[in-house]
C-alpha cells in the first residue's frame, strides 16, 4: 500500500515545495509510491470539510507529515498541532522549520514595531487599527517547529537540495531514517586554503573575489574567508549542494551566508562564527553588524528584541 | 441579515496563504464575501540596519516561486543606493535569467497549479483534480510536462548557482560571466523551451479554452484598470522601463518608477494581513464596489499584455495579435490571465533566445566595484504575478535604514476580492452550494495566481 504524505506549509515562502517539484522526473517516481492526502499547493482537500461546513481544522491521518516554515501565528501552531496529532512521524522541511529561517529576523523586533512599520509605509493610507478580522493572530515571534511539536526528522537547507528531499523520502519509504552530512560547508568546498591567512580585517562583499578566467575551476580559487570575505561555510551544516556536494552559493563564485543552518541542530551561528574569527586573529569589528550571522536561525530565542548589538537589533 | 458565512480554507493551488468567507443572506443569497490573506512576515521592518548589498539575498525570501525577481529588484535599488551601473554584460545576464525564471514559473502554474480545473474539470473530485490526477490521465504529457520545467529550472541552476533564493545578482552587476559553452547548452535549451512554449499555446487554445469560453467570459469578471512596465517603443518589458497605469476605458499614462509614491497608495483593509495598492493618482479614492469600483486596477499577465502596445518579438506578437482580435484592449476577463500566461510563456522563451544570441552577454566585465553610500534607490521590475516594487534608503556606511516593498500579487488582493463577490454573486442562489461551485469561486482566484 503507498504511503500516505500529509504537507502544509506554515511561516514560509513556497520555496521548499518547489524543491520538492524540483526532483523532476524523480518526482514522477515518488508520486507512485506515495499517495498525498492533504497538500494546500497541490491539492484541495480544506481544513473545514470540502463545503466549510465543519467547526475544527482537520487533516486526514497519515504516515509521514512534511511541515515547511516556521509557527508565526495561531493558524500555524493550529496546523502544526493537528498534524503532529495526526501522522506517525513529522520531517521539518528547511530551515524556517528547522530554525526559523529568514523571516525569524524579525524576532529582533516587538510585534507593534513590526506592524507599525508595515502599515506605516510611505505608500500606506494612514490607519486608525491593524487588519484582525479574519486573520490568525500573530504570536510573540516565529518560532522552529520544534519550539512547539516533537519532530522526528530535520530537513534543513533554504531551500533543501532536491536530492536530499529524494533521498529523505525514499530512506523513509524503505523503512530507513534518513542521514543527514553531520560536517561544515568548508568540509564540501572545493576552494583552495593555505592555512592561516595574514587577512585581519573583513571585507563586505562589494568587490568580486580574485579568480583566473571565468571558466578557472572552483579549487584554483582561493578560499573566499582567506580572500578577506566574510563566508560562514565553517559554521553552516553541508549538504546545499546535493549528491554532488560543491556548495552551491560558492561554484557561483558568492560567500555562504548560512542557510542550512548550524553544524549542530542546537550550534549557535553567530557564536561560533565570532568564535572562529577571533581565533584567526580577525578583528571582528571590522564587520557591520552580527545580526546578519543569525538570518536563518534566529528562532530558539536567538534573536530577541532589545538585545542592541553593532549595527542595531 | 447574515444568516451563514461559508468558509473556503486554505485557498488551495495558489502560492500563498488565504482563506474566503462568504456571507448568506436569509434566503441563502450572498449578502458579502471577503478573502482574507493571512500572511505577514515583516521584511519591511526586519531589513533595517542589514548592510544594502545582502537585501537581494534577505529579501528574495518574499517568494519561493519568483524568488529571481525579489532578488533583481533588490540588486537594482541597493545600485541606486549606492549610485552603481553594472557593466553591459551584467546587465543583461540580470535580465536572461529574470526572463528563464519567467519561463519556468509560467508552466509551473498553467500545468501543475491550474490545469486540473480545465483538463479534469471543475466539478471533479478533488481527489483526481490536481497535477497528480492529470499525470495519472495524461502520463505522456506529464512526463514533458516536468521534463520542460526541470530544463527551465536548471537553466537557473546550473549556471547561476542556485535557483530557489539565488545569489548570482550582486551589487553593481552579477557574480560570474558566461562562457562560450556555458551560451551554447543555454541556447540549445531554450530553443527546446520555445518549441514547448508554442505547443502549449497551441494546446491551450485548441483543447483547454475552447471547452470553457461560456465560463471565461463570466467567471470573476469585474472592470478595473491595469499596470504593467513598457519599454520606451511601448513594447511589453519584464526588467526594465516605465511603468504604464491604464484607466479602465483604455486611456493609460506612464511614469518612471522613482514616482510610484505619487501613483500608488496602499489602502489597509480590517480583514487582510495584505494591504491593498489602488491608483492613489486618479484621485477617486478607493472602492470595491463591483459595480462602482474607485482606484482599482490589476497587475500580472492579463495587465501586461493589456498596457502593451506590442510584443517585442514576433511569435509573441502574433498571438498577441490574434487575443486582440478575439477579446479588445483591455480585455477584463479574468480568466484570461491564463492565455495571457501562454503569451508571455512565448515572449519569455523568444526574449531569452535574443538575449543570448548577444555578443555582449558574453563579455567578462559583469560586476563594478561599489562602495557603499547613503542613498535611495527604487528598484521596479516585472515578476510573474505583477509590478516588484523595492525601495530602499542606506545611511552612510551602507546600512538600510528605510525600505518599501510593493510585491506583484499585493496590486492584485484588491481585485481578487471582487472576483470572488462577482463569481459567488453569480454561482450561489438559494443556499444551492457545492463543491464545484465553491471550486468554480477559487477558480476566480486561481487565475491571478496568487
Amino acid at each position: 500500500m503507498p504511503a500516505k504524505i500529509a504537507s502544509d506549509w506554515l511561516n514560509a515562502c513556497s520555496g521548499c515545495e518547489i524543491a520538492i517539484v524540483d526532483m523532476g522526473e524523480r518526482l514522477l517516481k515518488v508520486l507512485e509510491l506515495v499517495d498525498f492526502v492533504h497538500i494546500p499547493v497541490l491539492m484541495d482537500h480544506k481544513y473545514y470539510g470540502q463545503t466549510g461546513a465543519g467547526d475544527h481544522l482537520d487533516i486526514p491521518e497519515a504516515d509521514v507529515g512534511i511541515l515547511s516554515g516556521g509557527i508565526r501565528n495561531e493558524e500555524h501552531l493550529e496546523v502544526a498541532r493537528e498534524m503532529r496529532q495526526k501522522c506517525k512521524a513529522i520531517i521539518a522541511l528547511g530551515t524556517c522549520a528547522t530554525h526559523g529561517g529568514i523571516p525569524s529576523l524579525v524576532n529582533s523586533y516587538a510585534n507593534e514595531d513590526m506592524l507599525a512599520r508595515y502599515y506605516g509605509t510611505e505608500s500606506t493610507d494612514p490607519v486608525d487599527a491593524y487588519p484582525s478580522e479574519g486573520v490568525p493572530p500573530l504570536l510573540d515571534g516565529c518560532y522552529a517547529l520544534d519550539e512547539k511539536i516533537d519532530v522526528d526528522i530535520y530537513l534543513p537547507g533554504c531551500p533543501p537540495h532536491p536530492d536530499q528531499v529524494f533521498n529523505a523520502l525514499t530512506a523513509f519509504l524503505e523503512g530507513r531514517m534518513p542521514e543527514l552530512p553531520g560536517k561544515s560547508v568548508c568540509d564540501a568546498c572545493p576552494t583552495n586554503r593555505e592555512g592561516k591567512g595574514r587577512i585581519k580585517q573583513l571585507r563586505r562583499f562589494l568587490q568580486a573575489p580574485q579568480y583566473g578566467s571565468p571558466d578557472e575551476p572552483l579549487d584554483k580559487m582561493r578560499c573566499l574567508l582567506e580572500q578577506g570575505i566574510l563566508c560562514m561555510g565553517p559554521v553552516t551544516r553541508a549538504g546545499c549542494g546535493g549528491d554532488k556536494m560543491v556548495p552551491r552559493c560558492i561554484s557561483a563564485r558568492v560567500p555562504c551566508r548560512g542557510c542550512y543552518g548550524p553544524v549542530r541542530h542546537d550550534g549557535n551561528q553567530r557564536l561560533d562564527m565570532l568564535n572562529a574569527l577571533a581565533s584567526n586573529g580577525i578583528d571582528i569589528s571590522s564587520l557591520p553588524e552580527t545580526t546578519s550571522m543569525l538570518r536563518f536561525s534566529g528562532a530558539h530565542h536567538l534573536l530577541r528584541p532589545g538585545r542592541k548589538t553593532k549595527g542595531g537589533n | 441579515m447574515t444568516t451563514q458565512t461559508i468558509n473556503i480554507s486554505p485557498i488551495t493551488r495558489i502560492e500563498g496563504h488565504a482563506s474566503i468567507a462568504i456571507q448568506l443572506d436569509d434566503t441563502g443569497n450572498v449578502a458579502d464575501s471577503k478573502v482574507h490573506f493571512q500572511s505577514i512576515r515583516g521584511f519591511e521592518k526586519f531589513v533595517e540596519g542589514k548592510p544594502a548589498e545582502e537585501l537581494p539575498r534577505i529579501v528574495n525570501r518574499i517568494c519561493g516561486i519568483c524568488p529571481w525577481q525579489h532578488h533583481l529588484a533588490a540588486n537594482k535599488a541597493v545600485d541606486r543606493c549606492f549610485g552603481a551601473t553594472p557593466p553591459p554584460a551584467g546587465r543583461k545576464l540580470r535580465e536572461l535569467l529574470q526572463t528563464v525564471a519567467h519561463a519556468e514559473d509560467k508552466l509551473l502554474h498553467f500545468f501543475f497549479l491550474a490545469a486540473s480545473d480545465f483538463v479534469i474539470g471543475p466539478d471533479a473530485d478533488y481527489a483526481v483534480r490536481n497535477v497528480i490526477g492529470v499525470a495519472r490521465q495524461n502520463p505522456e504529457l506529464a512526463q514533458k510536462v516536468v521534463k520542460m520545467r526541470y530544463k527551465a529550472k536548471m537553466i537557473l541552476e546550473k549556471f547561476a548557482g542556485k535557483s530557489i533564493h539565488p545569489i548570482a545578482g550582486v551589487t553593481g552587476g552579477f557574480s560570474k560571466a558566461m562562457t562560450e559553452a556555458d551560451r551554447a547548452w543555454m541556447l540549445a535549451d531554450m530553443r527546446e523551451l520555445l518549441d514547448f512554449a508554442l505547443f502549449t499555446i497551441e494546446f491551450a487554445k485548441n483543447e483547454v479554452f475552447p471547452k470553457y469560453l461560456d465560463t471565461i467570459k463570466t467567471l470573476g469578471v469585474i472592470n478595473t484598470g491595469f499596470i504593467g512596465t513598457v519599454a520606451g517603443d511601448g513594447a511589453l518589458a519584464l526588467y526594465d522601463g516605465n511603468l504604464r497605469l491604464m484607466r479602465p476605458d483604455g486611456t493609460a499614462f506612464d511614469f518612471d518608477p522613482q514616482d510610484y509614491t505619487d501613483y500608488i497608495g496602499e489602502h489597509v483593509p480590517s480583514w487582510s494581513y495584505g494591504k491593498f495598492p489602488y491608483a492613489k493618482s486618479w484621485e477617486e479614492g478607493f472602492s470595491l464596489d463591483l459595480d462602482n469600483p474607485k482606484g482599482i486596477y490589476r497587475s500580472n499577465t492579463l495587465a501586461r499584455i493589456n498596457v502593451a502596445d506590442k510584443m517585442a518579438t514576433p511569435r509573441a506578437q502574433a498571438e498577441l495579435d490574434e487575443f486582440r482580435e478575439l477579446f479588445g484592449r483591455p480585455a477584463q476577463a479574468t480568466l484570461l490571465y491564463h492565455y495571457a500566461r501562454l503569451i508571455e510563456e512565448v515572449y519569455a522563451c523568444e526574449h531569452a533566445i535574443e538575449l543570448l544570441e548577444d555578443p555582449e552577454i558574453t563579455d567578462p566585465n559583469v560586476r563594478a566595484p561599489v562602495e557603499p553610500k547613503a542613498g535611495r534607490g527604487v528598484g521596479c521590475l516585472e515578476a510573474p504575478r505583477g509590478t516588484l516594487i523595492h525601495d530602499y534608503s542606506t545611511d552612510e556606511n551602507g546600512l538600510v535604514t528605510r525600505a518599501n516593498m510593493i510585491v506583484g500579487t499585493t496590486h492584485n488582493l484588491g481585485p481578487i476580492n471582487m472576483s470572488v463577490n462577482q463569481a459567488a454573486r453569480t454561482l450561489i442562489k438559494d443556499g444551492q452550494v457545492d463543491e464545484g461551485i465553491l471550486n468554480k469561486v477559487e477558480m476566480s482566484v486561481r487565475a491571478y495566481d496568487p
